[in-house]
């Protein structure tokens, strides 16, 4: 083994364990080295694991590439939608990519204004989770249009024809929604990364990455009035981004709520569905962050109580979303509306989609409880597993309303099965690869962990820790 | 006054001493001049005298601006571009916008949360003399800078650099302008 590897592997023994949020012995420079460390390691020394992630997720990528070009020349038809289920995995996949990225707001936003230290050191990287997430998500219902050349008749532009989108529709709602939520992801991202960039500047060896870096930062020189009003404006987009993502996840659910379907037309969808969005981000968060700590040797820097943290976040949410299920079969019984009653009970046992309820249940429901357990807790590959246990169970949930509702509506001469194609499946995956592979790119290109507020840690356990050593 | 000379520069390796120094530095009477730090430190622009609330003012009154365009996009496409009578409802149904009008609100304030901060800061700005200073590039990682700007009504090139050295930096610098 070379001396730098035995190097990088002590720090990995470093896990300062549930209690801390950093290691011990870490101090300004040496924070910001680790972090920086990871863009500026030579690009063979990359870890293997990454390359080998890459060009799976760029085949996936291909393969997006491959079954849009084939929806553009044949259309939609070539997914499995038809009446009565027009709304297949399109809008399944959208409803699961934007409730992952609310994780990431949330973790970015929410915790920032309730003072969660612990936040630091995942929400750069929960933020760029939020970004890609809603970039996969933007492409379902722009291919799910038809006519997906023409997306921008959802805009209110002045056109020759003189038609306007409706406003009273949930669906313009949602494309509302979506572009603001799309667009303060992004402006709440670069801001952070603006004083990393001028650190990346600063440290660069080589004049490209300089030269790139120092553009991006714009001349960022730290001084002190600046910070003020950093400081500021980053809290007013915190501020601006909780009742933000509230909404989003909010308009999404009425999509369905507004509609008469019965199995969707219920007044618990807003708070139920931020509370799964949450509940599905943060399974997303734990599943890119266990390896990436591992890979990168980050574990005194994303440790244990982070892991710890965001498993609790999960059982609550998770406990939210079980009330939310169970409040759907209490109000299907006491609406005492035979199609609400009927909806439930196709979905638990009389449709042809049964399976993918009890599924759900085991995968949402029972399964996470093993969180109450500390040992579970503190066990990462059992925290991994739940992670994506959680991460397929919110998928099914998205399922079980979409398709299953729509199966088997008020008329049983309408009734149809709903089964996903190769095409179907090749979009989803394929969205599946571009979301990983701009994970990837952005772990080894930008600095994953926010350096500047990594350093107001150290500052702040520095003045808790003083008082101890004065006699 | 001092053509060769845009300010001078002391480096600590701690925020206290920085925080110490801008103290003394102010109340010496000296108002030109800028702290740097690798993060931000809490109390630090107001030792160095700054005050300033046009970020959140601004946002204040975007936020106001957004939500009303929301609301006036909603108004005027359905009540006056494209009237659609739906079963007799009235056309200005108001409790419809609210999703776009707090959606405009939030997409202006924020904008402006950063466009108005990076504006305010003077940024983009490529060229900046304390960049001349080639310690300088410590203060994005783990050193604190004091400079007192040579446009300072009381800078003197000896008398402030001696000034500064009784702060107990690390070093004190001239910056070229």
């Amino acid at each position: 083994m070379k001396p730098e590897d035995q190097e990088s592997t002590s720090v990995a023994v470093l896990d300062p364990g549930p209690d801390k949020i950093i290691g011990p012995g870490h101090d300004y420079g040496s924070v910001t080295d680790e972090i920086g460390g990871v863009v500026f390691r030579p690009f063979l020394r990359t870890p293997p694991q990454m390359f080998i992630g890459f060009a799976i997720a760029f085949l996936l990528v291909n393969l997006l590439m491959v079954a849009v070009t084939w929806l553009f020349l044949r259309g939609v038809g070539i997914w499995g939608i038809m009446i009565p289920v027009a709304w297949g995995f399109a809008i399944v996949n959208f409803v699961w990519w934007i409730g992952i990225g609310h994780a990431g707001t949330l973790i970015s936003a929410i915790l920032l204004l309730l003072k969660q230290d612990w936040r630091t050191s995942i929400n750069r990287f929960s933020e760029s989770m939020t970004l890609f997430a809603v970039a996969c998500a933007g492409v379902f219902p722009i291919l799910h249009l038809g006519r997906p050349w023409l997306a921008y008749w959802l805009l209110p532009y002045p056109n020759t024809m003189w038609l306007w989108p409706q406003p009273r529709s949930p669906l313009i709602w949602d494309v509302f929604a979506v572009s603001t939520y799309a667009t303060v992801s992004l402006l709440f991202w670069f801001t952070g990364l603006i004083p990393d960039f001028a650190t990346m500047r600063d440290k660069a060896g080589n004049p490209v990455a300089q030269k790139l870096f120092g553009m991006l930062a714009m001349g960022w020189r730290n001084s002190a009035k600046h910070w003020a009003r950093y400081q500021k404006a980053y809290l007013l987009l915190a501020g601006l981004s909780t009742p933000l993502v509230v909404s989003v996840h909010s308009v999404v659910s009425f999509d369905f709520a507004v509609a008469i379907v019965p199995g969707w037309h219920t007044t618990i969808f807003p708070p139920y569905f931020v509370a799964g969005a949450v509940y599905s981000g943060f399974a997303m968060v734990l599943t890119l962050a266990i390896p990436v700590r591992r890979w990168y040797h980050l574990e005194d820097l994303i440790t244990m109580r982070h892991i710890e943290c965001m498993s609790k976040v999960m059982l609550a949410t998770g406990l939210i979303v079980a009330y939310g299920y169970g409040m759907e079969a209490f109000m299907s019984w006491y609406s005492g509306n035979q199609y609400e009653r009927y909806a439930f009970v196709n979905r638990m046992w009389a449709g042809g989609y049964w399976w993918t309820y009890w599924i759900l249940i085991l995968c949402n429901i029972v399964i996470p409880q093993a969180l109450w357990s500390r040992r579970v807790r503190m066990s990462i590959p059992a925290v991994f597993v739940i992670a994506l246990v959680v991460n397929v169970g919110m998928w099914l949930e998205r399922f079980v309303i979409v398709v299953t509702s729509l199966s088997r509506d008020f008329v049983p001469s309408s009734w149809g099965m709903y089964y996903p194609t190769i095409w179907d499946w090749s979009t989803y995956a394929g969205t599946i690869g571009v979301f990983l592979a701009l994970m990837f790119l952005f772990i080894r290109g930008l600095p994953a962990i926010s350096i500047f507020e990594m350093r107001e840690v150290v500052h702040h356990a520095e003045s808790h820790v003083e008082p101890t050593h004065v006699p | 006054m001092f053509p060769n000379l845009y300010g001078i520069i002391a480096e600590f390796d701690n925020p206290e001493s920085l925080l110490d120094a801008a103290h003394s530095a102010r109340s010496a009477g000296y108002r030109d001049m800028d702290a740097y730090a690798p993060m931000p430190v809490e109390g630090l622009a107001e030792a160095i005298g700054y005050r300033s609330s046009w970020v959140q003012r601004m946002v204040l009154a975007a936020g106001i601006l957004g939500a009303c365009g929301g609301f006036g996009l909603c108004w005027w496409m359905t009540v006056v571009a494209y009237p659609h009578n739906v079963a007799g409802r009235p056309l200005n149904s108001w409790p419809a916008y609210v999703p776009i009008t707090f959606e405009g609100m939030v997409l202006i304030a924020c904008i402006t949360a950063v466009v108005g901060m990076l504006a305010l800061n003077g940024l983009p700005q490529p060229y900046h003399p304390v960049f001349n200073v080639e310690r300088f590039s410590r203060a994005s990682r783990d050193r604190f800078f004091l400079c007192i700007e040579a446009t300072d009504p009381q800078f003197d090139p000896n008398a402030t650099r001696q000034f500064l050295e009784n702060a107990n930096p690390l070093e004190v610098i001239d910056v070229a302008p």
